[in-house]
């Protein structure tokens, strides 16, 4: 096969050391087994190999760097899915796959396989600098300034078994964009990274102390514009204040966050110059040549396309509205003439939000060889782009798509839900996630009434942790239990673009039914309130969410 | 007690005495620094150590990573490095890639994953201060 063309190409000596990294994996499960390591010591290794034990059995967590990934990875994830879990795989709003119902003594196995095509479970879990993510447009989207996949790949290999950042107070997630318009939700990250052109190179806006959790915060603009030589520089000083003075007796004030707030912005920006200051400069250089390196392996597709591409596509949409309807949902403009993104919704209208089987991954990876150049990217909304699709042969992808039953026309929409695994799974959980998120695209299923409402993004959390992204969600649902009943907090005007926001509380929680109901109600008067061309949000804070309380707990 | 080389340079022989006793010892050439205490602490007295033990209440935590890394690349500290307390083979790369120069386990202790530890990779992705072979 080629050289992949969206991730960075290994070479023996990464594949060396993937080798050796299961060997040490294996290692630790032999001293686990044989008592030389205790549970409480061998937790944080298995955790840094991507396996956590969930509710009912281990679940493995497969990282995707920058969520790229080529066709024979993807079918990979697909064999797994047949051979060790139940045919299934999941995937996450970190844009990675979990598996969720795997035997501790497969994973050395699974984790061989895995490396046989180039993939890896380090660093998805653990106190340590987690998998980089990035955008699902990168080196495709009309609207962007630098293909920050380059970066996301450096800082990848910088962060992989780093040795003074790996036993951190907490977990470190790192997001980086290259496109004005944030889709990483970089400030919603520990540290989050966008890169623009600067007059002599690339610079670097990074932002610090964003999360969610039971603390949300927005991130704070830690630096304007960091030179590209000096960004590693940048990270290392940011995490060292962070490792030395991050809070130790208590996780859940362990994030970086909590130290950004407890000593601002500002003096926490002076803590990483006095150390930029110290530093051996030389010794942490990005230079040209390292990014050039890696910028090498990365393979360019060839974006040439028929003159007539565009004509084609144009008089495809005007025969056939279903499909016109899904490119206006489902598409984004692409930087190449006749080229368009496609993101394939793992939504279905009543279906589990990020779940694929293993027909259908295996389906996807020949979709993406067919039309995308082997390629594909998984998205922290759940879903799965195909970045490189020619315009005239769209509709033949759609058709492809409708017949593995991933055609549905809701990416954006009220019914791209996105929802964290809840109580079916998650040992934390307080209330299961899945069946409230089900219950709402069943109820929002209807596509002409989903293109109406506009752009609406629900996010479900099953408990205070937050891996559902509640507080990010334009409405957000939060499990709670009360006396052994499954109630939902509703938050209202979350959202992790440009103007990063966390939602508000509406009022009081309610049961399952009763939520539904109500959200039903809220989408219903935004309907009936709305000013021509307002988004749900535009509404919302036109006129705050007096209408929409009102609308949530009138009672019949 | 023993100790396990995870460096070329040669053993301090020196006491250590605990940082709270370091300025009325004026003569005193080793330390114990505990994993609460900046490394900057120490700056006032790095001319005349010879030996600076960090303390790992549990391998966790991982303040000890900075202070060493810290004492090499700010402090310019060219004597002995030594870890204390609760820390495991599995960290072996990550204390040498910070500067440490030696681990204390118990007399008991099996050196064997340490050593399997120190020869497992051969690569790194990432410049580091203590980037040198193992013994």
């Amino acid at each position: 096969m080629n050289a992949p063309i969206g991730h960075y190409q290994y070479d023996s000596v990464d594949r060396d050391f993937l080798a050796a990294r299961i060997d040490e994996f294996a290692d630790q499960v032999a001293r686990r087994i044989d008592g030389a390591l205790t549970e409480d010591e061998f937790k944080p290794f298995r955790l840094m190999n991507g396996l956590y034990l969930q509710l009912h059995a281990y679940m493995l967590r497969v990282a995707i760097p920058y969520g790229t990934l080529d066709s024979r990875q993807m079918r990979m994830l697909a064999e797994i899915a047949r051979t060790y879990d139940r045919d299934y795989g999941h995937f996450t709003t970190r844009q990675n796959i979990q598996f969720n119902w795997i035997r501790l003594e497969d994973t050395p196995e699974i984790l061989r396989r895995l490396a046989s095509v180039d993939m890896h479970a380090i660093q998805t879990s653990g106190n340590c600098i987690r998998n980089v993510t990035s955008d699902q447009f990168a080196g495709a989207s009309a609207d962007e300034l630098v293909d920050p996949r380059v970066h996301a790949e450096i800082l990848r290999q910088w962060s992989t078994l780093h040795p003074e950042f790996t036993f951190l107070p907490r977990k470190f997630k790192l997001a980086v964009s290259g496109s004005p318009e944030d889709r990483v939700a970089a400030r919603f990250h520990d540290v989050g990274v966008i890169a623009r052109p600067g007059p002599d190179g690339t610079l670097f806006r990074i932002f610090v102390g964003g999360g969610m959790g039971r603390t949300p915060a927005v991130g704070k603009e830690i630096f304007d514009s960091v030179r590209e030589e000096d960004l590693l520089a940048t990270l290392e000083a940011i995490l060292r204040v962070y490792n030395a003075h991050g809070r130790r007796d208590n996780i859940y004030k362990a994030r970086i966050k909590i130290l950004v707030e407890a000593l601002g912005i500002d003096a926490y920006r002076e803590a990483v110059l006095a150390e930029l200051a110290q530093m051996d400069m030389a010794l942490y250089r990005l230079t040209p040549d390292m990014v050039a390196a890696i910028r090498a392996r990365f393979a360019a597709p060839d974006l040439t396309a028929p003159p007539d591409a565009t004509a084609t596509f144009e008089a495809d949409r005007a025969r056939h509205p279903a499909f016109d309807r899904w490119t206006r949902s489902n598409t984004h403009p692409h930087r190449a003439p006749g080229y368009i993104s496609v993101t394939v919704s793992l939504k279905p209208a009543g279906g589990i939000p990020g779940d694929a089987t293993s027909s259908q991954i295996d389906g996807l990876a020949d979709l993406a060889d067919s039309y995308s150049f082997g390629e594909l990217r998984i998205t922290h909304m759940q879903n799965v782009v195909l970045a490189h699709v020619r315009q005239d042969r769209l509709f033949d992808l759609f058709q492809a798509l409708d017949e593995l039953g991933l055609a549905t026309p809701n990416v954006g929409l009220v019914s791209d839900i996105i929802a964290c695994p809840g109580l079916d799974y998650c040992a934390l959980a307080n209330s299961r996630s899945i069946p409230i998120a089900q219950k709402l695209s069943a109820r929002f299923g209807d596509p002409t009434l989903q293109e109406e409402v506009g752009r609406l993004r629900i996010n479900i959390s099953g408990c205070i942790n937050a891996c559902g992204h509640h507080h990010a969600g334009h409405i957000g649902l939060l499990g709670v239990d009360k006396r052994g009943e499954e109630f939902f907090q509703i938050t209202l005007g979350g959202r992790s673009d440009n103007n990063a926001a966390i939602g508000e509380i509406l009022g009081p929680a309610l049961p399952e039914d009763d939520t539904v109901d109500a959200i039903a109600r809220i989408v219903d008067r935004y309907l009936s309130i709305r000013e021509l061309g307002e988004t749900f949000l535009d509404t919302l804070s036109r006129l705050g969410d007096a209408p929409f309380r009102e609308a949530a707990y009138e009672t019949a | 007690m023993k100790r396990l080389e995870l460096s070329t340079r040669a053993a301090s022989t020196v006491d250590a005495v605990p940082f709270a006793e370091l300025a009325e010892h004026p003569r005193a050439r080793g330390v114990v620094l505990t994993s609460d205490i900046a490394w900057d602490a120490l700056k006032p007295y790095l001319a005349r150590l010879d030996l600076i033990v960090l303390t790992f209440p549990i391998f966790r935590d991982g303040r000890g990573f900075t202070q060493a890394r810290a004492l090499r690349e700010y402090g310019r500290f060219t004597g002995e490095i030594r870890a204390e307390g609760h820390v495991l083979p599995d960290q072996a790369n990550h204390l040498r890639r910070c500067g440490v120069d030696g681990v204390m386990l118990g007399e008991n202790a099996d050196d064997a994953p340490w050593h399997r530890e120190l020869r497992r990779f051969s690569t790194v992705y990432q410049r580091a201060i203590g980037d040198v072979t193992p013994p």
